[in-house]
């Protein structure tokens, strides 16, 4: 017998079943076909303005550092001013998102460059899917548009967030995942990004930059911004 | 580290433990730390019981349906290009491994924070089989360079203070200045950041945890705060997560009711910095990530426990929290109770893993005080379970001789309660007069366990029960309510 038999065999055993009991398996089937939504907090539950104010509340309350443009047009100049402000080099490495690359990022004196991260790059620049009101999470998605790698190599990550994308709750992230992928929803990796990296292992106190950025910055487009 | 099992000694680490004046000191800061920080942010949610609630049911469902969930995560994970590895115990995980990693030709093996890898002594193993296993979270990392095993399930170097980790760091990190300054603890982190991103980057296989296993889509999840566990698993060429049967919830929508409870009570953030959902390996487009993806499914013991009461103690979720508030992990720490898994949880899941006759002392470890069950995420009855065990151990004859004689004469007493009211009478009067009017005793024979650390009070001359009957007397007398006595529940 094999483990996976045997394992699956102790399993029916203790639980007095045979796998075969017909309200058994049309439970599973109905709980996977229709996900059940749970609980989801009221927190999150906002919409326009009132979404991106929460958004960056609860962002802000983790060390994310947050900033407001009014278009793709200005994020490249934001970029450049906070790698400026936090005395960094003028040095970016993005993915291939056309998001990203339709941005005039010329028009700064930053040094662009595309590909995945192997670990020499102190600055990255992502597109987020979604950002989550609930708690200031960003929703990134693998791939050569936005590669893992940019997400935790590099010391400093710059986030792009397009306001329509800001969602309540995680389980509006699956739900327009499923919405866009029909049966076959997930990318290789989903990473909710909450703050950036932190350790509470040396001395029972957090600090900042364990492994992955020391800082998380991100820039929300938001058509009704004050310019 | 190491697997050495001294879960039946716990009497004796204790005592070590209560010596240990720095072990004590780090234990001093815990009713300031964690415990606070749970309060404060179930506080601030106001659906936090509701998730409780929500998170106790997706496991019992899931429990309940263990195996037809199973069969359906396993279809997905190997649809998604990913491959599934049943074991049946530690051995034949650790084999399903050591195949994997040479199979891979590997020899550095980064590793992300796994109580399952400690819970099989994985790191002993690959090391005996030739590979280099290097613990990349910070808290492992500390303990792996000490060979230690964990003293709390999401804290592993809990026990040790800045000053301890600067000179494992002297010690090991040979390449560096020996003059540099490493008195600022985030020194001591920036230079563990320096000397594991080299690992990281030269890592053959990657070997994770996974917090939850999604059956909906054959995805296993990782919660970190360090972006350790996502170095482990992007950059080399293979990753294994390994994971046992219980961590499956059946959609991703039940994951992100669990995650909500998780990081709350175990931290007392709202979420955690970095949640992974893994799908799979590397797909065709990908510029980066794992070529290989495979699960090690570990059994070792919990099939035995569905079915039976210790069936709840799967829904735990290695939050933490019932060791967070216990008052003898915060007296003790958790190298005491022996092996893997200490506090509360691990007093009820050690004997279930290891048998009782090893680990049956350990539900003893408690007052029964329950505050681990009232900050439970899934609502698990501990002290009950505790309990449960508690019974087991003496139906078996593994109480200790003093403790099985000292219930017996007890129990002799207790059915005849003439004799017990008797001399509980005559021994309160006799401890009365013996104090002599001080209230307190500074010694007493047979009771110096007691007395060495603080004054056993005297009774004041006069029994609970005698006083009752006489209050009882006072209310017949006031004409109180017949049946007054039904208050005794």
């Amino acid at each position: 017998m094999t483990a996976r038999d045997e394992i699956l065999a102790n399993i029916r055993r203790s639980l007095g079943v045979t796998g075969q009991e017909e309200p058994r398996r049309q439970a599973v089937a109905d709980r996977l076909a229709r996900p059940e939504r749970g609980v989801v907090p009221a927190r999150g539950q906002k919409s326009g303005a009132e979404a991106i104010a929460t958004f960056r509340k609860y962002a802000e309350a983790v060390q994310t550092t947050v900033a407001i443009v009014n278009g793709p047009a200005q994020v490249p100049a934001e970029a450049a001013r906070w790698l400026s402000v936090n005395n960094l080099p003028a040095r970016l490495r993005m993915g291939a998102d056309a998001r990203l690359s339709a941005m005039p990022w010329g028009a700064t004196t930053l040094d662009v460059s595309q590909g995945p991260s192997a670990g020499a790059d102190l600055n990255g620049v992502s597109h987020a899917f979604a950002g989550v009101t609930e708690t200031g999470s960003l929703i990134l998605l693998s791939g050569p548009d936005n590669p893992t790698t940019i997400n935790f190599l590099p010391d400093n990550h710059i986030v792009v967030l397009d306001s329509a994308d800001l969602v309540p709750a995680l389980e509006d992230v699956w739900t327009r995942l499923r919405a866009e992928a029909g049966s076959d929803p997930l990318p290789r990796t989903v990473n909710m990004v909450t703050g950036p990296s932190r350790s509470g292992d040396i001395d029972r106190t957090i600090f900042l930059g364990a492994h992955g950025p020391r800082a998380v910055h991100v820039i929300v487009i938001d058509q009704h911004a004050t310019p | 580290m190491t697997a050495t099992i001294t879960s039946p000694a716990f009497r004796e680490n204790a005592h070590q433990a209560l010596q240990d004046k720095q072990l004590q000191a780090v234990l001093g800061t815990m009713r300031t730390g964690f415990s606070v920080k749970r309060a404060e942010a179930a506080a601030a949610l106001p659906e936090f019981e509701a998730l409780r609630d929500s998170a106790r049911d997706i496991k019992n469902h899931t429990l309940a349906h263990l195996d037809l969930y199973l069969e359906q995560y396993e279809a997905k994970v190997t649809a998604s290009g990913g491959h599934v590895h049943y074991a049946r115990d530690a051995a034949e995980a650790r084999r399903i491994i050591t195949d994997l990693c040479r199979e891979l030709g590997a020899k550095t093996v980064t590793k992300g924070k796994s109580m399952i890898s400690e819970e099989i002594g994985l790191n002993d193993h690959l090391e005996r089989e030739g590979f280099t296993p290097v613990e990349t979270d910070l808290g492992e990392y500390i303990i792996q360079l000490r060979h230690e095993t964990p003293s709390h399930i999401i804290a592993p170097a809990f026990h040790l203070s800045a000053a301890q980790v600067e000179q494992d760091f002297r010690r090991v990190h040979t390449q560096l200045p020996p003059e540099r300054d490493l008195s600022e603890p985030v020194s001591l982190l920036n230079e563990a950041r320096q000397a594991l991103r080299q690992h990281f980057l030269a890592a053959d296989v990657g070997i994770t945890g996974a917090n939850f296993l999604i059956a909906e889509t054959g995805t296993s999840v990782i919660v970190t705060n360090e972006g350790n566990g996502d170095l482990t698993q992007t950059l080399p060429k293979a990753h294994i997560v390994l994971a046992s049967l219980e961590k499956l919830v059946p959609t991703l929508d039940d994951c992100a009711q669990m995650l909500r409870v998780l990081a709350r009570s175990a931290t007392g953030q709202d979420s955690s910095v970095y949640t992974t959902f893994s799908t799979g390996p590397r797909r065709a487009d990908d510029p980066d990530g794992p070529g290989a993806y495979h699960v090690v499914l570990l059994d070792n013991g919990r099939t035995g426990m569905l079915g039976t009461s210790f069936q709840e103690m799967l829904r735990c979720i290695r939050c933490g929290a019932c060791m967070n508030h216990c008052p003898v992990y915060q007296a003790v720490g958790g190298h005491a109770y022996g092996w893997t898994y200490p506090g509360p949880m691990g007093s009820v899941l050690t004997p279930a893993l290891i048998g009782v006759a090893k680990g049956g002392h350990l539900p003893n470890a408690s007052t029964f005080c329950g505050r681990c069950e009232s900050v439970c995420p899934v609502r698990i009855p501990l002290p009950k379970l505790m309990r449960h065990w508690r019974e087991k151990e003496f139906e078996r004859h593994l109480t200790p001789a003093t403790t099985r004689s000292g219930l017996a004469l007890w129990g002799f007493f207790a059915r005849r309660p003439w004799l017990y009211r008797q001399a509980t009478r005559l021994g309160a009067a006799t401890l009365a007069l013996a104090a002599r009017g001080k209230g307190k005793f500074a010694s007493l024979p047979f009771a110096s366990g007691w007395t060495q650390g603080r004054d056993f009070p005297a009774p004041e001359g006069r029994t609970f029960q005698a006083m009752w009957a006489a209050e009882a007397g006072k209310r017949r007398l006031a004409g109180a309510q017949p049946g007054a006595k039904g208050q005794t529940r």
